[in-house]
């Protein structure tokens, strides 16, 4: 049965997604509930809490105000808010209840906008998707308002880096370390969306020659790039020793050519024999499946719990939906590479590589988190 | 942190003196700041008191993520699973049957039986009108050897009755059917620590040679089920009060309610009520008092004027506390609360008079985000609680949550001592506070 699991934990939610991509661009972001998804994000979800000020809130919504339809509460509390605080936009979301008494949320920015002249958006967040769903429209959102100057391009390569939060790389330097060997691969970095990059570095995300989308909430955005500006892009992490030239190789020529690329999903998992399953977020597996291929040899199988296109996805990679579906392709795997909270239920006999995956195990594991890019990967297949 | 965003540093609407401040709510509501404090407990550590029992969740993936990691952080995951809520569900009239297939599927999957399981819905499903009795009585008829207990994720509903924490606290004793009393035994009920054994409410209970149960003491579920036996209940936390008034009145039971207090007159009205209700003499309560006075001059000799500062997280009656603390001369600047209970209103008229420039702040206005860690520079501060710690910035607090299992005149004895050693002694306060459930086990 789908939906269900004994012991296995959840993906973070998209109105966390939301949070987290939007969390160092000096916006607010509310999310319209009564008190739950603020807490469980700012607990589980969201590394930089205790030591990086934003402005995320909960709008604190009850029940005779959902009933009663009383969005003016929400438009006044934001209002009063805004005016105080001065974000550099308003960003509004919702949970499960405002998803069922039918809350419009972009006519709600509307208002809100015109009220305080802060530009707002409002998302279509439920509560019941994954956080690739939320953090994929708050950037696209983003980007759709404030990156719409066609700047000339960089006189160096240069590229932007789409799709980055602690929800996929944690803050274990990762993303520094895709930095570095971005400008080891002779690109300048223009913007990184959206860790560690300031608002007016996004503003300037047209002057790169190509993008590199690191997670698949980035894909959208990447393409919205590529459609107004013509630029780009490739979808891919690097990880591992040999992967990294190989994605370094693909972002030249997508930027010579203005053809996109998918290197995380170019391979075949659809033979026989076992492979070692990598559950997760497409692009990250994919391009860990890549990289153990290429450094090891040994073949590779991404299983995919969460939202991804297609294209993601290499012949052979498998949907997982629930708990059942992913113990049933771990009992035919060589190995697992995966979150922690996935060992229970792999059979004892199949060897188990600890992975963890903030978006999956938030906080738990994070003193184990990994920095994979572009090194040696660490276990022994 | 204010001064970078506006150019002001503006508390207005955040921050109020007493002598100004309203009652019970001194802050107009609006968004909401959630401060890294995470010692107080949620219905997940709450419903982990009933042993041997097994909790299913219900609802959609965003209110999942955070029960399920309470669950898992305090190393729980064997006692919990869910059931995801998709959009679908409540246009395809597959809602309930949804719930009853997925938790029978759990429980067969689940290595022994649970001898009870909490199954919790949310607030969509009660918004969606869900019909929880009719997924109840189809697992009791599947699973009769097990308690099925109906509990509630509906923080949506918590200003339209009881809030979640309170549910919590009353469903916690839903499998209690009447049955004899045992004239032997009485309950305190509603907590999620034990009481300290040398309150004189425990000391009294057992001196009129009574058991004391209580569910944070329970190892088994028989142990839990002999609770259902006892001739009294007892509650002290207001968030109990309701568990109370219920369990005592589908048992047919005497409920006392004995409320936290940090007023003398009060606490021994409480003691001499329950001794009374126990049919004992109640003692003369002289020598506790001297007790905890002569604890708080030695803890106001070594803290001198500090400033203390106190929020609603480490007791119910922070306000309370702070007319204590002033009237024996601590130097009490703020307290940390959102709003009061009704209980608090002679405390509050007090400290008003008692000190008027002391600040009342709030925790969650939308300002609070950027007044953490000490950005006010309050300087050196005692702080009790973990949300006065977090926004005082000090490393010298009181770490409790819920009165921290301290009651009467030992109570304030026992809190003078805590803030002698807080005074004391630093505690790394980024990590201790980020600590979900105070007193669970944590895999951090």
């Amino acid at each position: 049965m789908k939906q269900i699991a004994r012991i296995i934990s959840i993906h973070a939610a998209d109105t966390s997604g939301v949070c987290s991509m939007l969390y160092e661009l000096g916006g607010m972001v509310v999310v319209h509930d009564a008190s739950g998804c603020n807490s469980t994000y700012s607990t589980h979800d969201e590394p930089r809490w205790y030591r990086q000020d934003s402005m995320i809130y909960i709008s604190a919504l009850t029940e005779a105000d959902a009933i009663l339809g009383n969005d003016e509460k929400l438009i006044a509390d934001v209002t009063a808010a805004a005016k105080d605080l001065a974000p550099n936009f308003i960003a509004l979301c919702g949970a499960p209840v405002p998803l069922l008494a039918g809350t419009d949320f972009p006519a709600i920015a509307a208002e809100i906008e015109a009220r305080t002249g802060i530009p707002a958006f409002g998302l279509h967040t439920s509560g019941m998707r994954s956080y690739l769903a939320g953090a994929s429209e708050a950037l696209e959102a983003v980007v759709e308002r404030f990156c719409a100057e066609r700047l000339p391009r960089t006189g160096v390569p240069s590229a932007n880096i789409i799709g980055a939060t602690p929800l996929d790389f944690s803050v274990n330097g990762a993303i520094e370390s895709i930095i570095k060997w971005l400008n080891g691969a002779g690109f300048e970095l223009v913007s990184c969306m959206a860790m560690g990059s300031t608002p007016d570095d996004i503003r300037r995300a047209s002057a790169a020659h190509v993008n590199l989308a690191v997670s698949s909430c980035g894909i959208a955005t990447a393409e919205l790039l590529r459609k107004r500006f013509g630029t780009p892009w490739v979808a891919g992490v690097p990880v591992g020793e040999r992967f990294p030239a190989m994605l370094a190789s693909a972002l030249k020529t997508a930027a010579e050519t203005g053809e996109c690329a998918l290197p995380c999903a170019d391979r075949d998992a659809s033979g026989e024999g076992k492979k070692i399953a990598i559950p997760g977020e497409s692009v990250f597996s994919g391009s860990l499946a890549r990289a153990i291929e290429l450094d090891t040899g040994v073949p590779c199988r991404v299983l995919c719990p969460l939202e991804a296109e297609d294209r993601l996805l290499a012949p052979g990679d498998l949907r997982i939906f629930d708990e059942d579906a992913a113990a049933a392709a771990f009992a035919e795997a060589s190995g697992v590479i995966a979150d922690p909270m996935y060992a229970p239920v792999c059979p004892p006999d199949v060897p188990f590589f600890r992975l963890p995956h903030e978006a999956f195990s938030g906080r738990c594991y994070r003193k184990e988190s990994l920095n994979l890019i572009d090194r040696p990967l660490p276990w022994r297949l | 942190m204010l001064k970078r965003i506006n150019g002001e540093d503006d508390m207005t609407g955040a921050e109020v003196a007493m002598r100004d401040a309203a009652f019970p709510l001194p802050f107009v509501s609006g968004l909401e700041y959630n401060a890294p404090a995470r010692g107080p407990w949620n219905i997940v550590h709450t419903g982990m008191l009933i042993p041997e029992s097994h909790q299913v969740f219900a609802c959609a993936q965003g209110c999942l993520r955070g029960v399920i990691l309470t669950a898992a952080e305090m190393l729980e995951m064997g006692r919990m699973s869910w059931i995801s809520v998709d959009k679908n569900d409540f246009f395809d009239g597959s809602l309930e049957r949804n719930i009853v297939d997925g938790t029978a599927e759990i429980i067969r999957k689940l290595p022994k039986k649970p001898h009870a399981l909490l199954l919790f819905i949310s607030c969509v499903h009660l918004f969606a009108g869900c019909d929880f009795e009719a997924i109840l009585d189809e697992l009791r008829a599947m699973f009769p050897d097990i308690d099925f207990i109906d509990c509630y994720m509906n923080p949506t509903m918590r200003k339209s009755g009881l809030t979640p924490d309170q549910l919590m606290r009353r469903q916690l004793y839903a499998p209690f059917r009447p049955c004899p009393a045992d004239p032997k035994a009485v309950n305190l009920i509603g907590n999620d620590r034990p009481t300290d054994g040398s309150s004189e409410l425990v000391q009294l209970i057992e001196k009129a040679g009574r058991e004391l149960r209580d569910i944070t003491l329970c190892r088994t579920y028989e142990d839990y089920m002999r609770m259902a036996k006892s001739a009294l209940e007892i509650t002290y936390l207001p968030t109990a009060k309701a568990s109370g008034d219920a369990l005592g009145k589908r048992l047919g039971r005497k409920h006392l309610y004995l409320p936290l207090s940090y007023d003398f007159d009060e606490i021994e009205h409480n003691l001499n009520l329950l001794a009374d209700a126990l049919g004992v003499e109640a003692p003369d309560w002289s020598e506790a008092k001297r007790n905890a006075v002569c604890a708080l001059e030695r803890a106001k000799k070594i803290i001198g004027e500090t400033p203390v500062e106190i929020d609603y997280t480490a007791t119910p009656r922070p306000v309370g506390l702070a007319v204590l603390l002033a009237e024996h001369g601590f130097h009490v600047a703020r307290v940390y609360t959102d709003a009061m209970i009704e209980e608090e209103r002679p405390a509050f008229e007090r400290l008003r008079g008692l000190a008027p420039d002391l600040l009342l702040t709030a925790t969650v206005h939308a300002k609070m985000r950027f007044a953490g860690k000490g950005v006010h520079e309050h300087g050196d501060v005692l702080a009790i609680g973990q949300k006065a710690a977090y926004f005082s910035g000090t490393r010298h607090f009181v770490n409790i949550v819920s009165g921290g299992g301290m009651y009467g005149f030992d109570g304030i004895a026992r809190l003078a001592e805590r803030m002698i050693e807080a005074a004391a002694h630093e505690q790394d306060t980024e990590l201790v506070i980020q600590h979900k459930g105070l007193g669970c086990r944590s895999c951090l």
